[in-house]
């Protein structure tokens, strides 16, 4: 008797810790919404997504984010086009090439590169990316380094540990039949896992890519270090550029009024586009299984 | 008849674990040769050295010699060279998670077909060898996992037929399946034996009585009996082989 009471105690318990997570996500969504929603609705929504000045000290204010939204946008672009092939390329290795005592050593290491603080990831970016460009593409327009591309290669390789992780994962759980199919038919090793193995991770390694644009678009402190954070229209690649996240966290410390309203509004479209990433996720996973 | 392997002082290790005997056998080109015998004999794994695929098994190690049309197949032959000439079938029906067309054309492709015209040609003759073309004809463009278990056990078998093998090694090709799919698979490899060699190991004694010409009869790791099928069922020369085909053991 007394053990079905402790049972239905611990079911109890454990319904609560799994409802605490729940609500937690609630109660952030609706402080959000009821901060940002009514700054939209005054601005406008047109000119506050789509404007293309914000000067929130100015009389009057300008609020368009559209330059921080396409500077989250390029950012995060970049960091899938340098990030993206040497992830998926260096998980073809870790799965299938790599030797047992190599392994030993790389595979810690792509673990120990999530652990990183953003923070030390951005002031790598300050004092090696940063000036290289600076040296290096002076004549093809930089200014002082700071740039689209700095941030795009520094979000590169933060993305590189989920990148890595997710599609090995995928890699490693195709069945060893294909591999062996393909061997069967004269094909090398080397063939074997490019043209069997990888395009049956598929799945899987696209819902890695897509974990990473969701961490390259919430990224924060480490882009600040390297982007430039003007708030203007994007202008090239050796430019430097404002993304949502920097947006915020560069004012909110002194904004107030319809300001602030704005920067929490930043947030809600910084939140939709993560929870539109999870949706993709959460359909490729549906389909991987 | 001539014979297409010759497999000569055969031992295989895993590791510590001595798989192969002494194997010496002869298999018969252009004919179907059987291995039977209890679950763990060695008759897979005897298989499997056939087309070096026991390279892949960390610690195997083996000593003799399997001479392919006289020429050593552990020796310098290339290894991909002689799995395209050794093809093979698996127990479980592995298509590739591609298009039916794409499972068929992976094979030439790999050696260098580029041509659309003649890859539509080769898979479409695969396909009928492996008398499996008028059902997926119309669904070339369609992932092949949706092919029922026979479906995808006969397109493995096209896939296969697809880089021209000489010699096609099937182990327990019908074991995943319903007996309609494998008397269609019987039938198939009754007719493939006119052009190719066909090496079979099956846990179904009246399989190998109903299709091949010749059967070896494994135990322990070692060949007990070798002969012609007629023979080795209906008067086996060796007590062993005798209780195992009379359902004493195995």
């Amino acid at each position: 008797m007394s053990g079905k009471i402790k049972e239905k105690g611990m079911e109890i318990l454990f319904l609560a810790c799994a409802l605490a997570s729940i609500a937690a996500v609630a109660v952030i969504c609706l402080f959000l919404f009821m901060g940002g929603i009514p700054a939209i609705g005054e601005i406008g929504a047109g000119e506050f997504l789509l404007g293309r000045k914000w000067a929130p000290q100015d009389v009057p204010a300008s609020f368009g984010i559209f330059p921080m939204i396409l500077g989250s946008v390029y950012v995060t672009g970049g960091a899938i086009l340098l990030g993206v092939p040497v992830g998926i390329l260096a998980a073809v290795f870790l799965a299938r090439f790599c030797p047992r005592p190599a392994y030993r050593v790389l595979g810690p290491a792509v673990q120990l590169m999530a652990g990183i603080p953003s923070i030390v990831y951005g002031f790598f970016g300050m004092v090696v990316i940063v000036p290289f460009i600076r040296e290096h593409f002076r004549r093809l327009g930089a200014v002082n380094g700071s740039s689209i591309l700095a941030a795009s290669i520094l979000l590169g390789i933060m993305i590189l540990p989920t990148v890595i992780g997710v599609s090995e994962s995928a890699l490693r759980a195709v069945p060893q039949s294909y591999y062996e199919g393909a061997l069967a038919l004269g094909a090398t090793h080397e063939r074997a896992v490019f043209f069997a193995v990888l395009p049956a991770a598929k799945s899987g390694i696209l819902a890695g890519v897509v974990l990473g644009v969701g961490r390259a678009i919430g990224e924060t402190m480490a882009v600040i270090m390297v982007a430039g954070n003007q708030p203007r229209m994007p202008a090239g690649l050796f430019k430097g550029v404002r993304t949502l996240t920097a947006n915020i966290v560069m004012e909110m410390g002194y904004a107030s009024g319809l300001h602030r309203e704005a920067l929490i509004a930043t947030g809600v479209v910084l939140f939709v586009f993560i929870l539109l990433i999870n949706l993709c996720f959460s359909l490729l996973k549906r389909r991987m299984d | 008849m001539k014979d297409k392997f010759q497999i000569e002082g055969l031992d295989l290790f895993y590791g510590d674990f001595q798989a192969l005997k002494n194997v010496e056998l002869s298999l018969g080109e252009r004919a179907i040769t059987a291995f039977i015998g209890p679950s763990g004999c060695g008759k897979s794994t005897l298989l499997k050295s056939l087309n070096r695929m026991n390279d892949l098994v960390e610690g195997c190690r083996i000593t003799g010699r399997v001479l392919l049309d006289g020429e050593d197949v552990y020796g310098d032959m290339d290894v991909n060279l002689l799995r395209r000439r050794v093809g093979m079938v698996f127990q479980k029906p592995n298509p590739f998670p591609m298009s039916v067309y794409d499972n068929i054309a992976y094979g030439p492709r790999t050696h260098g077909v580029r041509s659309r015209a003649r890859l539509d040609g080769i898979v479409e003759k695969s396909l009928r060898d492996a008398a499996i073309w008028e059902e997926v004809k119309d669904r070339l463009k369609k992932p092949a996992l949706g092919l029922s278990g026979g479906q995808q056990q006969r397109l493995c078998i096209a896939r296969a037929l697809a880089v021209e093998p000489e010699v096609l090694l099937m182990d327990e090709p019908t074991s995943a399946l319903d007996p309609i799919s494998t008397s269609k698979i019987e039938d198939l490899v009754l007719e493939l034996k006119k052009n190719y060699t066909i090496i079979i190991v099956t846990h179904n004694m009246q399989q190998a009585t109903r299709i091949s010409d010749e059967t070896a009869f494994f135990l322990l790791g070692e060949v007990v009996e070798f002969g012609a099928t007629e023979d080795l069922f209906s008067m086996p020369k060796d007590k062993r082989t005798e209780d195992y085909i009379t359902g004493r053991f195995g």
